[in-house]
């Protein structure tokens, strides 16, 4: 089983690096481009076959790893 | 009286600190390797550097909360040693959950290094009573995620309860409401980004960097 965790910072805490990426989208001409974020994904592979049991061991995963929670925001795909 | 410096891969101020203790206390000064599981007896005083731990890879600080070290280090905090994280060490201790908040990347995205006038917000710490009648020190700045970040409760909450110790005169980096260094609620952990080991003798500028680790040791 193959996860992808992507990981975002949260709504209410400033992406520098988003708005910088949005002002050069702007810059080439794509004006109608707004509330640009730069986030992550990690992808790793499972042994377990389990989707729920792999769910939760992913979201385990996120809370003590690999997102920070004060800050970020994580969304988990199994496939 | 007796320091440890714990030493991360991709830590490189390590040996700053453990000269900066040494030079301004005379404390004998420990290195402990990250992975170690078990520090040296009777610590007064632990410090956590600067640097690039674990090239900085996820988040900053993120791997090195986790190392075995870390996980003596609480248990010395929570026993009241005094514990302080200077920048690397700073984002170290909040993602340890040893302080509240986090470190973002820098408000322009550049990486600042400079000279930097602080405002001691609280001298009645164990870190800043050496400071106590003086309102300004200087100290230096490097970092690229400097940036602190917490939510408004949190931000409240610190300054109501005093722990907002070191605020920057002109913010270098976006911190929220300028905050440069906090204590945990029972004021034995610090964290800054500034870096008081790069201002511990004249001849580096500034010596107030000096009089933190000795307001630490003295504490003990």
């Amino acid at each position: 089983m193959r996860a992808k965790v992507h990981v975002f910072l949260k709504p209410g805490v400033l992406d520098v690096q988003g708005k910088a990426v949005e002002q050069a989208l702007h810059g080439l001409g794509w004006n109608e481009v707004e509330h640009v974020r730069v986030g992550k994904t990690i992808e790793f592979d499972l042994k377990s076959g389990d989707a729920a049991a792999a769910e939760a061991e992913v979201k385990a995963m996120c809370e003590k790893l690999l997102a920070n929670t004060v800050i970020e925001s994580y969304r988990v795909e199994l496939a | 009286m007796k320091a440890a410096v714990i030493v991360f891969p991709g830590s490189n101020c390590d040996r700053d600190c453990k000269v900066a203790i040494e030079r301004s206390t005379g404390a004998k000064v420990e290195m402990v390797w990250h992975g170690d599981t078990a520090l040296p007896d009777g610590l007064d005083l632990i410090v956590l550097p600067g640097g690039f731990s674990y090239g900085d890879y996820l988040r900053c600080g993120a791997m090195a909360s986790l190392s075995p070290a870390m996980t003596e280090v609480k248990a010395a905090a929570e026993r009241g040693v005094a514990v302080v994280g200077i920048c690397n060490g700073f984002q170290v201790l909040c993602e340890a959950q040893m302080l509240p908040g986090a470190l973002l990347r820098n408000e322009k995205l550049k990486y600042v290094c400079k000279a930097v006038e602080l405002e001691v917000t609280n001298s009645q710490t164990r870190f800043t009573a050496g400071y106590a009648g003086r309102r300004e020190v200087a100290m230096t700045v490097g970092n690229g995620e400097g940036n602190f970040f917490a939510d408004e409760a949190t931000l409240d909450r610190l300054e109501g309860e005093g722990q907002v110790v070191f605020r920057y005169r002109d913010n270098p980096n976006g911190s929220s409401r300028d905050i440069a260094g906090i204590v945990n609620a029972r004021g034995n952990v610090l964290g800054l980004m500034p870096h008081p080991d790069r201002a511990f003798e004249a001849e580096l500028g500034s010596a107030d960097g000096a009089i933190l680790f000795q307001s630490a040791l003295a504490s003990a």
